[in-house]
C-alpha cells in the first residue's frame, strides 16, 4: 500500500481553486519531487499530505500509523520561547542524550547543541530540524524547500545526505522544490504541478514534457543533462566519485 | 495556622502564582496576553451574572470566561485579525459587566475588589478552591507539555507529529478560564494578565529551555506574591496591585540580564 495517496483531490480557499482534481500516491523508498511555480499549490499539497487541511472533494488516504517526519521552509520561534537545538529534538517525544548527540553529528551539526534555535542560521535551523524528524524514524519525510538559501555545492551535499537517509531508513521522501536542475538529478519521480499535475514521471521525462517546457521553459534544459549525468555516475561508482563531478558541474553552472 | 488572615492571603498568592506561571509562560510564547487580558475582563461580566443567579461568583466567572476565550479561539482561526477582534470583545465584556454589576442590587460597593482582588479577605472555603484548581490545571499543563510546546512551535510541525493544534489550543483556554475564574478574588480581574504575564516575561532572560523559564516564572510569582504581600502589610497598600508592582520590578531588574 502506498504511504500517501491522493485521489482527486481539489479544494479552494476563498473561492479560488488552488488544488483541482490531484491524484497522485507515494510509495515507500522512493524520492518524489513536486515542483511548479509560485501559486501553484505546492504548500497546500503538503499540507494535504500532513493532514493540516481536509480536501473539498476528494480523499487523502495515509497508512494506517504513518509517521511523518516535517521539515518546513522555515521555523518561526519567538524570540520569548527559549529552546536549544538539543531541546528542541525532543519534541514531541524525548530522545536520549546519546540517540541526541548522534543525530545533531550526523547532521553536522553537533556544536549548536546547547545553542538557541533562534541564534541559528536558516541552512543551521534547517539541519537541527531535519535531525529531529529523523529521530522519530520516519516512513515518509516531507522537506519543503530544503536547499533554498545553500548554494549548489551545499544542495548537491544535501541531495547526498537524503540519499543516505533513504537508504539507511527506507523511508519515502517528498521534496519541494524550486531548485530544478539539483533537485531533478536526485530524484526518481517529478511530479509537475500547477493547480493540477501538469506531468509527471522520471526527471528526463518531465524535463522534456511540453507541459513542463511551458511552465518553465527550456533554460534549464543543458544544466539538468549536467546533473543528469553526475547522477548516473553516482549510482555507478558511489558517492566518492559523485562528488568530484558535482564540484565541476557546480562551476560550470553557476 | 489557617486562622490568620495573612496566613490564609499568603498561600492564596502561592498557590496563584504557582499556576499562572507556567500558564503565564504559554501566554507570552503564543502571544497571547492580549487574550489573557480580555477572558480576565470578561470574567467581571460573569461575577455579576453569577450574583444575579444566586450561583457561585467563581463559576459565574469560570462559565464567561470560557465562553470568551473559545470566542476569541473561534475569531482567530476564521482569521478575523485578532488583535482588533479581541480588543472589541474584551472592553465589551467589561463595560456590560460594570453595567450588569451596577444593575446588581447592593454589589455597587464591591466592584474595586473584583477589580483588584481582595487578597486578605480570602477564606478556607477559597483556599480549597483555589489550591485544587491550581493542582489541576499544573496536572493538566505537566500531562500535555510536550504536545503544547510542539503546537506553540507551529501548526504544521504538530499536524505532521499527529498531534491537532486547536486542540491544544482549547486545552490552554480552559486552563486560562479556570486560573482567571479562581484567582479573580486574590488579584482581581484587572491585574490577573499582569500576573500571568509579567512573571513569565522576566523569568525569560534567565532561562536556556521552556521548562527551566516555566521553573524560574514560578520563583518570580511566589517572590512576588509573597514579597508583594509584605509590603502591602508595611506600608498599608492594596495587596493585588502591590504584587504586580513587585513582579514588574524584578522585571524591570532581570531584563538588563543579557539573554542567554
Amino acid at each position: 500500500m502506498s504511504l500517501v495517496a491522493l485521489r482527486d483531490v481539489s479544494l479552494a480557499r476563498g473561492g479560488q481553486p488552488v488544488l483541482e482534481r490531484v491524484t497522485l500516491a507515494i510509495e515507500a523508498g522512493e524520492i518524489v519531487t513536486l515542483v511548479g511555480p509560485n501559486g501553484s499549490g505546492k504548500t497546500t499539497l503538503l499540507k494535504l499530505v500532513i493532514g493540516a487541511l481536509k480536501p473539498d472533494t476528494g480523499v487523502v488516504e495515509r497508512a494506517p500509523g504513518l509517521r511523518i517526519g516535517y521539515v518546513p521552509q522555515k521555523l518561526h520561534i519567538e524570540p520569548a520561547l527559549p529552546m536549544t537545538a538539543r531541546r528542541f529534538l525532543s519534541l514531541p517525544a524525548p530522545v536520549g542524550r546519546a540517540e541526541a548527540a548522534a543525530a545533531l553529528e550526523e547532521a553536522g551539526v553537533a556544536h549548536l547543541a546547547a545553542r538557541q534555535m533562534t541564534e541559528l542560521s536558516g541552512g543551521q535551523a534547517q539541519r537541527v530540524m531535519l535531525a529531529r524528524a529523523l529521530i522519530g524514524r520516519p516512513q515518509l519525510l516531507i522537506l519543503d524547500e530544503p536547499t533554498q538559501g545553500l548554494d549548489q555545492q551545499g544542495a548537491a551535499a544535501f541531495y547526498r545526505q537524503i540519499e543516505t537517509v533513504r537508504q539507511r531508513l527506507g523511508c519515502g521522501i517528498l521534496l519541494v522544490s524550486h531548485d530544478l536542475h539539483v533537485v531533478m538529478a536526485a530524484t526518481d519521480r517529478v511530479i509537475c504541478l500547477n493547480g493540477h499535475v501538469c506531468c509527471e514521471g522520471a526527471p528526463e521525462h518531465v524535463a522534456s514534457a511540453p507541459e513542463y517546457r511551458a511552465l518553465f521553459g527550456t533554460g534549464t534544459g543543458g544544466a539538468l543533462a549536467l546533473y543528469r549525468h553526475e547522477h548516473d555516475h553516482g549510482h555507478e561508482g558511489g558517492h566518492g566519485g559523485a562528488h568530484g563531478h558535482m564540484h565541476e558541474h557546480g562551476d560550470g553552472a553557476a | 495556622m489557617l486562622d490568620s488572615f495573612l496566613m490564609r492571603a499568603a498561600l492564596a498568592g502561592l498557590g496563584v502564582a504557582l499556576v499562572t506561571a507556567p500558564l503565564g509562560c504559554f501566554v507570552v510564547w503564543r502571544r497571547m496576553a492580549y487574550f489573557g487580558h480580555a477572558t480576565a475582563h470578561a470574567s467581571v461580566l460573569g461575577v455579576a451574572l453569577g450574583l444575579a443567579l444566586s450561583i457561585s461568583v467563581v463559576w459565574g466567572a469560570l462559565a464567561v470566561a470560557l465562553v470568551m476565550g473559545g470566542l476569541v479561539a473561534w475569531l482567530g482561526r476564521r482569521g478575523h485579525s485578532s488583535d482588533a477582534a479581541i480588543g472589541v470583545i474584551s472592553h465589551a465584556a467589561l463595560a456590560f459587566g460594570l453595567v450588569a454589576v451596577a444593575l446588581t442590587p447592593g454589589l455597587r460597593g464591591d466592584l474595586t475588589a473584583w477589580l483588584f482582588g481582595d487578597i486578605l479577605a480570602v477564606t478556607r472555603g477559597d483556599l480549597a478552591v483555589i489550591w485544587g484548581s491550581a493542582a489541576a490545571v499544573v496536572a493538566l499543563l505537566a500531562w500535555r507539555w510536550r504536545r503544547l510546546l510542539t503546537a506553540t512551535l507551529g501548526d504544521d510541525l504538530a499536524r505532521a507529529a499527529g498531534i491537532d493544534p486547536r486542540r491544544e489550543e482549547l486545552v490552554l483556554v480552559l486552563a486560562l478560564a479556570v486560573v482567571v475564574a479562581v484567582a479573580l478574588k486574590v488579584v482581581g480581574a484587572l491585574l490577573i494578565s499582569a500576573l500571568l504575564v509579567i512573571p513569565a516575561a522576566a523569568a525569560r532572560p534567565l532561562a536556556r529551555t521552556p521548562e527551566a523559564m516555566a521553573a524560574v516564572a514560578a520563583a518570580i510569582g511566589v517572590t512576588s506574591a509573597l514579597g508583594g504581600l509584605w509590603v502591602a502589610f508595611l506600608l498599608d497598600t492594596p495587596a493585588g496591585p502591590s504584587i504586580v508592582c513587585l513582579s514588574s520590578v524584578i522585571f524591570a531588574v532581570t531584563s538588563f540580564v543579557p539573554r542567554r
